[in-house]
């Protein structure tokens, strides 16, 4: 599967549901279920990227997949701080890039 | 007038801040190995971040292996634009070409910005405004940031993959107010990292999502306490 093929279909994929919103009769979901089961899935599926994305390593040993704590749980941290302040999304995500980068370059810090 | 000027001016200031972050995105996008073109086709074609986080997040730990993976991250994330179109429906109204504009529009920021309006023309203006302010910002920033990612070379050492932690964070965030919405994130969040080590990349994210699945059918620590 060639980097093409995945963005064109995942932007299929994506397109099929903004698309299928506006042809599905609104009484096949008045029902709370599907809506409190779409906002959640949401969640579940944010959270379990940002886990992934803050410990997820290559084992350096197997080569295979493994978890780890880097500078990147500490850059993480200092933004759930930020955001539970209020301070702007962007300011936020740059804090984040500023706080591993020099992590790794000022404290030999693992990963 | 006036509040049809509020509402536009709100739309904007929408699209700016979403803006902002779209160099985040095209930056992360050219780290993860996705050349210029393919970035750009992303936030114009997909056009709804989360989703386009979320592939670019899984090709970046798991590289083309991970392409299913990633496929499907994006399109569940993707899921919640559906439920907005059945809401949005008769709300826009969509004729003609707008029949096409209207969903390839309806994402987080144009739903909320449209349902904040309390009378339907100002509903209409706010969807619009919002959607067409958001489109623009995010794909010119797109563009920025992925020229920016080609310059910058090793996204690790900037601390990108931190930035895309960040950057997911900042999406969740405004969802997390309630008590289930908070169970959901730590059960999905643990899962995961429970199956990372066992599992190829992306299989995590979408194994964690049966989380949402279980919590939501039977509305654990919801509000109403009862089966839906």
């Amino acid at each position: 599967m060639t980097l093409w093929w995945i963005v064109l279909l995942a932007c299929a994929g994506t397109l099929a549901s903004k698309f299928l919103g506006y042809l599905v009769p609104p009484r096949w979901v008045a029902a709370p279920r599907p809506n409190r089961i779409a906002d959640l899935l949401t969640v579940a599926l944010l959270a379990a990227l940002i886990a992934v994305q803050t410990f997820a390593v290559t084992d350096p040993a197997t080569g295979g997949p493994g978890v780890a704590v880097d500078a990147r749980l500490p850059a993480v941290l200092v933004a759930a701080g930020l955001f539970a302040i209020r301070v702007p999304y962007v300011v936020v995500v740059f804090a984040a890039a500023g706080v591993a980068a020099a992590l790794r370059a000022w404290l030999v810090w693992p990963g | 007038m006036a509040d049809r000027r509020a509402v536009v001016s709100s739309g904007i200031a929408v699209g700016i801040a979403v803006a902002a972050y779209g160099v985040s995105f095209g930056a992360l996008a050219v780290a993860a190995g996705f050349d210029v073109w393919q970035t750009c086709i992303l936030s114009l074609v997909m056009f709804t971040g989360g989703s386009q986080f979320a592939l670019i997040g899984v090709v970046a730990s798991g590289g083309l292996a991970a392409g299913p993976a990633a496929i499907a991250s994006a399109t569940l994330l993707g899921v919640r634009n559906l439920i907005y179109g059945i809401r949005m429906r008769p709300v826009v109204e969509p004729s003609g070409l707008q029949r096409i504009a209207a969903p390839w529009l309806t994402i987080d920021e144009s739903t909320a910005v449209a349902l904040a309006q309390h009378r339907p023309e100002l509903r209409k203006v706010g969807f619009w405004a919002t959607g067409i302010a958001v489109f623009i910002g995010w794909n010119l920033t797109t563009l920025a940031g992925a020229l920016l990612g080609n310059v910058l070379g090793d996204a690790r050492m900037w601390g990108l993959d931190a930035a895309a932690a960040a950057a997911f964070l900042g999406l969740i965030w405004p969802r997390l107010v309630t008590r289930q919405a908070g169970a959901v994130a730590v059960g999905a969040a643990s899962v995961a990292l429970l199956v990372t080590p066992v599992s190829v990349p992306g299989v995590p994210v979408l194994v964690a999502g049966v989380v949402a699945l279980i919590i939501g059918w039977w509305d654990v620590l919801g509000r109403r306490g009862s089966i839906a």
